[in-house]
């Protein structure tokens, strides 16, 4: 069954361009070497990493030895935390993260906070924004990293990182400390906003090669020249012995050149896609009735689209809709490995009733204006035949107040609630 | 459950969990039931057609069933049984064999609907995802509720069998409600349940009947 997909998940992941694949080849058979050997099959593999290197530290205007290679944007986010925390111990024990952050993040913080560590969690505001001024109120001398995403993972929302950046450095100043480190996961950000790091005001950032159409089992850390950090892989002293390991010659070549691709049709990009998100998602809502948009609209990647659509399950949705061939995602808690509904959506909000039937829409560079015509007349029948399989009928917003704490088994409170008290 | 997922060999995976890999295998029987609900209510509920009716569940936990019967008062036989679903696939397909369950052959009796169990209906879908046994849980309760109103409407009350929760630790005030949830959770140890529900610590007396209770919850969502 080789049916067409119409592909709306691209911040899960994104397929190769063929020209990061073009780059790449060689390296698999060819050029196969290893960088860390003086021989010349060695050297030219050495010189593939150093040119890839290049190409990514000249978007984030550093130097090439301030940017680690790792097997994935997690592996620069834990990186972050744990080494960060783990090297300036003496310095203070507190980080300050987002509730909106990746998974990469959560977990490692939690990681810290078994080692003592102090893990202050900033809540996002009404409007999904990270207050600068709570920011401000948080920190202290014993903080010694603070960690916002620059776009969260659902919804899309741009946080401030560069005034938070401006409030870090100067908060530094005025106490003439090298603490609290500032560091963004970037992942879904690097298709669209600036990423050059002085501007920012970041000390260390995270990036990853299959968010801009390169190859899954490559990310980096950016870390700012003169910060302590402890490495979290040891080995044979790679990468400035940060993070030993043989480099993926072909995953960072394709990196280098997907980095350089996403930069070049950055702008372009976002109109198109802005444009053909809103789109979809008016169209959406004018024909389907108790829709709402989760997350910022204003402050948002152009590719995210968030919807909850009442009365009606994510993961059946997703079901249906992939009978047709539309691949998209939910935060509902069906679809989640821990049957609990998305920690980001809470955040921003949301009851669970409103969780359960969200739709995450994530556009890209081959979607086109016939795959959004091709929701338009998918989506509403599948939405139609849900809800007369439902029994509940949900107003629109009657916000908070409806979440009972009643569960399906003997009339408890879901486990999902009963963790946190 | 085990044997059933093995007779079905035209597995697919439907859904790879984004953060785990995990693949998420419906079965054929679930995909069949998932996208051609039977016995599903379309109409407005119309109270005079039904004799009775159940529902279960809670919007914030992502599923609710409500369940609508007509029963022949004389051979005490479920001659229609009709729902609607909120939830996801498992719940719509569970809901859906349930329907066809009870309602074949003529329909099934009223006493022995009543002991319907979880792994009765996902064996009839060829099995579940373990994580998605969950989710089927609640037919056969939507089912009880609409049965035990059957009983009230009929004023048999020394037939009702209210589902109530008991309190098995009064320090930590755990019920075995809890301890249900709990090894429908993967707990399927004393010690895992412990953990999650704190219960027996400090009240020991109480691990007796906790460790009765697990095993008896352990039989009747996963088999032996």
């Amino acid at each position: 069954m080789a049916k067409k997909i119409y592909y709306f998940d691209y911040a899960s992941t994104t397929p190769l361009d063929k020209r990061v694949f073009g780059a790449m080849k060689p390296f698999f058979m060819e050029d196969f070497g290893n960088p860390s050997n003086l021989y010349s099959l060695g050297h030219r593999a050495r010189k593939a990493v150093d040119a890839a290197t290049k190409k990514i530290t000249g978007i984030l205007g550093c130097k090439p030895e301030e940017f680690i290679f790792t097997a994935s944007a997690t592996e620069a986010d834990n990186l972050a935390l744990l080494g960060i925390a783990r090297a300036n111990k003496n310095l203070g024990n507190k980080i300050i993260i987002s509730n909106v952050e990746h998974r990469g993040i959560l977990a490692a913080s939690q990681v810290l906070a078994k080692e003592g560590y102090e893990v202050a969690k900033l809540p996002i505001d009404k409007s999904g924004l990270v207050n600068p001024e709570k920011l401000a109120e948080l920190l202290d001398e014993k903080t010694i990293l603070v960690s916002i995403t620059y776009a969260d993972s659902e919804t899309g929302t741009i946080q401030p990182i560069k005034k938070i950046g401006g409030l870090i450095a100067e908060f530094r100043r005025n106490r003439n400390r090298a603490t609290p480190y500032f560091h963004t996961d970037a992942a879904q950000a690097a298709n669209y906003l600036d990423i050059t790091v002085n501007n920012l005001g970041v000390d260390l950032m995270t990036l990853s090669a299959q968010k801009i159409y390169g190859p899954k089992g490559v990310g980096g850390l950016y870390i700012r020249r003169g910060t302590a950090i402890q490495p979290i892989i040891y080995g044979g002293g790679q990468q400035h012995n940060i993070r030993a390991g043989t480099e993926n010659v072909p995953g960072i070549v394709g990196f280098g050149e997907a980095m350089r691709i996403a930069r070049k049709d950055k702008s372009k990009e976002w109109a198109r896609l802005e444009k053909l998100r809103d789109k979809l998602e008016n169209g959406i809502i004018e024909r389907v009735d108790k829709v709402l948009v989760n997350g910022n609209q204003a402050k948002r990647l152009p590719n995210f689209t968030n919807l909850s659509i009442l009365d009606i399950e994510g993961e059946a949705m997703l079901l249906y809709l992939d009978a047709r061939g539309i691949i998209v995602n939910t935060g509902s808690a069906c679809n989640s490995q821990t049957l609990e509904p998305s920690y980001i959506l809470t955040a921003f909000g949301r009851p669970y009733e409103y969780i359960h039937g969200s739709l995450r829409f994530t556009l890209g560079r081959k979607t086109t204006e016939e795959d959004v015509a091709y929701v338009f007349k998918n989506l509403p029948p599948i939405v139609k035949k849900l809800r007369r399989m439902s029994p509940l009928n949900l107003k629109l917003g009657e916000n908070r107040k409806m979440s009972l704490p009643k569960a399906f088994v003997g009339g408890q409170t879901p486990h999902f609630l009963r963790k946190k008290g | 459950m085990k044997k059933s997922k093995v007779k079905n060999k035209r597995k697919k995976p439907d859904i790879v969990n984004q953060r785990t890999g995990e693949s998420w295998v419906y079965t054929k029987t679930v995909r069949n039931h998932f996208f051609k609900p039977r016995n599903l209510l379309i109409q407005a509920p119309d109270s005079a057609k039904y004799d009775s009716e159940g529902v279960v569940g809670s919007p914030a936990c992502g599923d609710v069933m409500r369940v609508w019967l007509r029963v022949d008062p004389e051979t005490e036989k479920i001659k229609e049984f009709k729902w609607r679903t909120f939830g996801c696939a498992s719940a719509i397909a569970a809901t859906s064999m349930l329907s066809v369950m009870v309602a074949e052959k003529g329909g099934m009796k009223l006493a022995k609907a009543m002991e319907i169990k979880p792994q009765d209906i996902t064996a009839r879908l060829g099995g579940l995802p373990n994580r998605k046994i969950h989710c089927s849980v609640l037919g056969d309760k939507a089912l009880r509720a609409a049965i035990n109103n059957w009983f009230k409407k009929t004023e048999q009350f020394s037939r009702i069998i209210p589902e109530s929760a008991r309190i098995i630790d009064p320090n930590t005030k755990t019920t075995d409600a809890d301890i249900e949830e709990a090894v429908l959770e993967g707990a399927l140890t004393l010690a895992d349940v412990q953990k999650r529900t704190k219960v027996g610590i400090g009240y020991p007396q109480c691990l007796p009947e906790t460790e009765e209770l697990i095993k008896f919850y352990k039989e009747k969502y996963f088999g032996k």
